[in-house]
């Protein structure tokens, strides 16, 4: 058994310690967020949050994860309750087929979280290891400056802002 | 007589030489690039030159020889101007900011003349008279020809200027004074432009030139001494770059498998290579800066690079970093890391998408876990703008101790070689750096 922590909550988990943390997520814990895309680390789709960094579930292994800090999209808001990353995302309809926008909105609020007022370089190179193939990313772009902006506005620290345990 | 003879005044027993290919320099091309003086006190020869006035042979020539001397990877901030410097180049002595070298009259080398900027490549001195730092490589571009030095100088000035000024240096006393560089000139810098080796092809000494005299390749590929100095007794056996080691070129390269002239070109010309993997860290910007030049050159360059390991050479005493044998329960770890993390791509006998096997890999193979850690820490990515083979960053992910047990198990299955000592160490070391970097970036 493998103890892991996601959104503020322990989970005991059954599970090959080689395990891709995605699966982990999907299969026993019903958090579908995050996608499978291509399980190679070159399209973003599976990104959840770990100690507060971006990183592709899809091929962290759940042995690297006891002890730390692991966040899904569940644990930033609800359909009723957005979170402010995606209250943005929503806000300028960010999503097409919306395939990519769990790992869009993870890495957005990785990024937010590090560096609440980013320039357009930084945004864009943070966002850069995520992948859409329908081609929102203006609008992505324009998602991440706006949560920048109510950030800003409403003076919120994002870490602790909205989180929602889930499980 | 336009250009005086006067003697260089900070080296003793090269002015003549010195001075000599001034003349020969200057009288070659005075033609084509107005503005050549020998040089003289500071500010005594404000001639800007016309970018009009110079011969377009001329500067697409030095964009070659630019390119292949890689002006660009230094002299270029992260997302800034390209050769309006800024970029903080990270030195056992200190933080030293690249200089602006566009065209610029206040911030660049708008005010050069063509024989100010064969100083400052030959004998690494400003035109105002001040020692530059030796991490700009003149120690190499001394062995370049005058009319290679003017081609370059030709192509600069006909780039855009930009009027930026590059942060101060962060070095403490006494590497702080200029002149200290006086006496490192005194000890490492040869006179001369390199000459052909008798014997060998035409072409091989072509590579031989441009390797030495301006791709300074051994200025990342060989040891350095205590005073920043290639260890002249250890050529291409293995140095340092940017947190990186640059693998040993020479008979003790811990390549798995043998370079050929072919397989160098490949890799110079593409970025990767089947049997070698790809081009990571400050070589990626080299391969970038290579897909402006000739085939002909790049082909002459890995002729005389796969020649360096096909002759016997001193080993460098770096296998001080192996230790012994992992221990059962370390490598049992790393395996399990390895099945989750990097199997998908490196083991899944799916080739053609550029994942290397790593048991053809130099950076599980050499002495030591420097390139290993910078790969999985950070990924491989092609140079900004190229495209490539890509890897992801694993450093948000991993903890130092557990890319300790992940190295233990590659070297144990893949390169069967004893394990690193303290990798956990050198990753804690290249995080910090990192985060300096960034932080002198920002400023």
């Amino acid at each position: 058994m493998i103890t892991l922590n996601v959104n503020g909550r322990d989970h005991q988990v059954d599970a090959d310690p080689a395990t891709p943390l995605l699966y982990v997520l999907r299969d026993e814990l019903q958090l579908n967020g995050a996608k499978y895309g291509c399980g190679m680390g070159q399209c973003g789709a599976c990104t959840v949050m770990v100690d507060g960094a971006a990183v592709f579930s899809c091929l962290t292994p759940v042995s690297l994860l006891p002890g730390r800090r692991i966040k899904t999209v569940e644990g930033l808001g609800s359909a009723e309750k957005p979170g402010v990353v995606q209250r943005a995302f929503i806000e300028e309809q960010a999503a097409q087929c919306g395939y990519c926008i769990a790992g869009m909105v993870m890495r957005a609020q990785a990024l937010l979280e590090q560096n609440p007022s980013p320039t357009p370089t930084q945004v864009r190179d943070a966002m850069s290891p995520n992948l859409c193939r329908c081609g929102t990313h203006m609008r992505i772009l324009r998602a991440v400056d706006r949560a920048a902006d109510a950030i800003k506005s409403a003076g919120v620290d994002l870490k602790e802002a909205g989180n929602v345990r889930t499980g | 007589m336009p250009f005086p003879l006067l003697s260089p005044r900070s080296k003793l027993g090269r002015a003549g030489l010195r001075t000599a290919a001034f003349a020969f320099g200057c009288a070659a091309l005075v033609a084509s690039v107005p503005g050549c003086a020998a040089p003289g006190a500071e500010g005594a020869h404000v001639t800007p030159v016309s970018p009009l006035s110079i011969d377009d042979a001329l500067v697409r020539k030095g964009a070659t020889l630019a390119a292949i001397g890689n002006c660009a990877s230094c002299h270029t901030a992260e997302h800034g101007k390209s050769y309006a410097g800024g970029r903080p180049l990270a030195t056992p002595f200190g933080t030293i900011y690249a200089t602006n070298i566009t065209p610029d009259p206040e911030t660049g080398i708008g005010r050069y003349s063509s024989a100010d900027f064969l100083r400052a490549m030959h004998e690494g001195i400003a035109r105002d008279g001040r020692h530059l730092y030796p991490v700009f490589p003149y120690d190499h571009f001394a062995l370049a020809t005058p009319a290679d030095v003017q081609a370059i100088y030709a192509f600069l000035m006909t780039r855009a200027p930009v009027q930026v000024q590059v942060p101060r240096n962060h070095l403490p006393f006494p590497v702080s004074v200029r002149g200290s560089v006086a006496l490192w000139n005194a000890l490492y810098l040869k006179d001369g432009v390199l000459q052909p080796v008798p014997g060998q092809s035409a072409q091989w000494n072509r590579g031989a030139y441009l390797a030495e005299a301006l791709a300074h390749c051994s200025a990342c590929h060989t040891p350095r001494n205590l005073l920043g100095a290639e260890k002249k007794a250890l050529p291409y056996a293995g140095g340092e770059a940017d947190g990186w080691h640059p693998p040993a070129l020479n008979r003790s390269s811990a390549a798995p498998t043998p370079w050929t002239s072919e397989q160098v070109y490949t890799y110079l010309r593409r970025g990767s290579e089947d049997a070698h993997g790809l081009a990571g860290g400050p070589m990626a910007e080299v391969v970038s800066n290579l897909s402006r030049v000739p085939d002909d050159d790049v082909r002459a360059i890995a002729v005389y690079i796969a020649s360096l390991s096909a002759q016997p050479a001193p080993i460098a005493k770096a296998r001080a970093a192996e230790g012994s044998s992992g221990d059962a329960q370390t490598v049992a770890r790393g395996q399990v890391i390895y099945a989750g993390a990097c199997a998908s791509c490196h083991d899944g006998g799916r080739r053609g998408n550029g994942a290397l096997d790593l048991s053809l890999s130099t950076a599980v193979a050499m002495p030591t876990p420097a390139n290993l850690v910078q790969i999985v820490r950070n990924g491989l990515t092609p140079a900004a703008g190229e495209r490539g083979a890509w890897m992801p960053a694993f450093g948000a992910a991993i903890t130092d101790a557990q890319l300790a047990d992940l190295a233990a198990y590659l070297r144990e299955h893949f390169a069967g070689k004893p394990a690193w000592k303290d990798v956990a160490g050198a990753a804690k070391k290249v995080r910090e750096e990192q985060a300096k970097l960034s932080q002198a970036s920002a400023r």
